[in-house]
């Protein structure tokens, strides 16, 4: 496996990213990566790891751009500095985008940036870059988008799309490793298989009441759920994701180390439990489900009773930090 | 905060997992005249001491209570193996060991040692690998676990920026080896088998340069 892909890498060796080859970077992270576990490259799949911030410190890219970059890198290692500007929990970009968002298997942020501007299902409607981001800060920061355009959200696209260096826009290859790819769904579900393996495996970080750990108004290890996590119209919410994420990531430096059944049951247990209020909440439960149940909310627990005490998850007004609902970014387009 | 369930804290509380120690109180005073043991090596102001040709002792000041009880458990019990400690560690009680965390996570650490003479190069690598890691070789960085600046977080990942360059090393080899096996969930033993040993010194060397966690 791992000689064939070198050879196919080597044979398309000339993209240059700073100082460091990008065929040879991809090669030592493939050979990590299958020997790992993951699954090697198909032979029709995209494969591509950008470059790192030495690589941009290294090349001769403009003084002004690498500044713009490395702030954009550092709003998403730190979004944290946004909380109450922007951000409304625990959250920065990079603790569901291991790696600094580079990482195959962890949903890697660069493919939104050769695949945008481009119709998304979950809001109906053609989104750019931008918007992508901002569903991000509305979803999973349980917050309120930076201004279209504002150096901030510049600075993030930046960082996104300086990722991508070398990648061909709309590449017609799937990519590998995009998104969090979930294990085979298994038959059953465990609500308590899930509840004793979070306590044995998740809980020394990400404590045993899913608060995780803040030091000094930093965190460092994220609620899985509660008032400091991703509200109910984060993708994270979805099972398989969830799933997808702790199989290809947790624990931490121990990927796919826990069987399909137990990263299921984990992210079952997980889904179970209570978060912020939807955005797209209409003051209804049963008609948000209506209106959001087909694109996204049947792969979710929200509006279905719990299976342990019978409580309907998300059916609450809790918005948690922020003290509105929906921000201003969260609207159709028409182009008319 | 309007949803969290208080009910499940309180459960919580009472069944508490593997990983978490149920330390007793420690009283420093007390812990203070226990600690008379510790000085030879810890030095009376608990800094330790970086020692270039053999085993560098530990800068224990400022360091986690839960953190030094456990490990003092731990020598007492086998899960962790030094010849140099455990007969001190045996020579402790229960009490006694919780006195004596309490006693060390009040002093002030001082700066680490070992690091000053790497080169430029070295400390660069060490930076790399404690602040953003390298996963090309899928080493996640210190800090996703040791917390802001290194400092710790919680009473399971202590404090290792300031640690002496010396015993940061032997540690990671120890892990490397498989002769130092009390961390939870192998989660620091997984990153070491992953470093090579330029990026041993490398991590140490820098980590003994930074500051310690304030108290």
């Amino acid at each position: 496996m791992k000689t064939s892909f070198a050879i196919t890498a080597l044979a398309g060796s000339l993209l240059f990213a700073g100082g460091v080859v990008a065929s040879e970077r991809t090669e030592a992270y493939v050979n990590t990566l299958t020997e790992l576990g993951y699954p090697a490259p198909e032979d029709n799949e995209l494969v591509h790891i950008p470059p790192t911030m030495q690589d941009l410190e290294d090349s001769d890219t403009h003084p002004e751009f690498k500044r713009v970059i490395r702030r954009g890198y550092d709003l998403f290692t730190d979004t944290q500095q946004l909380r109450g500007e922007n951000v409304f929990n625990d959250m920065n970009c990079s603790s569901c985008h291991l790696g600094e968002g580079r990482m195959p298997f962890s949903a890697p942020v660069w493919p939104a940036a050769v695949t945008l501007p481009g119709f998304r299902g979950k809001n109906g409607h053609v989104n750019n870059l931008e918007e992508r981001i901002a569903g991000c800060f509305t979803y999973s920061m349980n917050g309120k988008p930076p201004e279209y355009g504002s150096d901030n959200m510049l600075a993030l696209a930046a960082y996104h799309q300086w990722l991508a260096k070398g990648v061909e826009m709309y590449p017609d290859k799937p990519i590998y490793g995009r998104g969090f790819p979930a294990p085979d769904r298994p038959e059953e579900l465990s609500y308590a298989n899930g509840e004793k393996l979070y306590q044995e495996q998740c809980a020394v970080c990400h404590d045993e009441n899913g608060v995780g750990l803040q030091v000094d108004g930093k965190t460092v290890f994220p609620a899985p759920w509660g008032d400091g996590s991703n509200n109910w119209g984060a993708g994270m919410v979805r099972v398989f994701t969830a799933a997808g994420f702790i199989k290809n990531n947790m624990p931490l430096g121990q990927p796919l180390s826990l069987s399909d059944q137990e990263a299921w049951d984990i992210a079952y247990y997980i889904s179970n439990q209570e978060r912020p209020q939807d955005p797209r909440y209409t003051g209804d439960i049963k008609e948000t489900l209506e209106k959001y149940g087909p694109t996204f909310h049947k792969h979710s627990l929200y509006g279905q009773a719990r299976e342990t005490d019978g409580k309907v998850l998300g059916d609450h007004s809790n918005t948690g930090e922020k003290d509105f609902l929906k921000p201003d970014t969260v609207r159709p387009r028409t182009f008319e | 905060m309007k949803f969290l369930p208080i009910t499940l804290l309180a459960i919580g509380a009472a069944a508490l997992p593997g990983w978490a120690s149920a330390a007793s109180e420690g009283d420093p005073q007390k812990g203070k005249e226990a600690a008379g043991v510790c000085v030879a090596c810890h030095q009376a102001d608990g800094t330790g001491k970086n020692n270039p040709n053999g085993e560098s002792w530990p800068q224990l000041a400022g360091l986690n209570a839960n953190y030094i009880a456990k490990q003092l458990q731990d020598y007492k019990s086998g899960q962790r193996e030094n010849a140099t400690m455990k007969p001190f560690a045996n020579m402790l009680s229960e009490q006694q060991i919780a006195d004596v965390a309490a006693y060390y996570s009040q002093l002030t650490p001082g700066q680490g040692q070992g690091g000053d003479s790497a080169d430029e190069a070295t400390l660069a690598r060490g930076e790399m690998l404690a602040q953003r890691g390298d996963w090309a070789d899928y080493i996640v960085s210190c800090k996703s676990c040791h917390g802001p600046g290194n400092q710790g977080a919680g009473e399971v990942f202590p404090g290792i920026a300031g640690q002496h360059a010396g015993y940061i090393e032997a540690q990671l080899k120890a892990w490397q080896e498989g002769t130092r096996t009390n961390d939870t969930q192998d989660l620091m033993g997984t990153i070491a088998r992953r470093m090579s040993d330029e990026d041993i010194r490398a991590v140490a060397a820098w980590l003994s340069t930074q500051p310690p966690q304030s108290n």
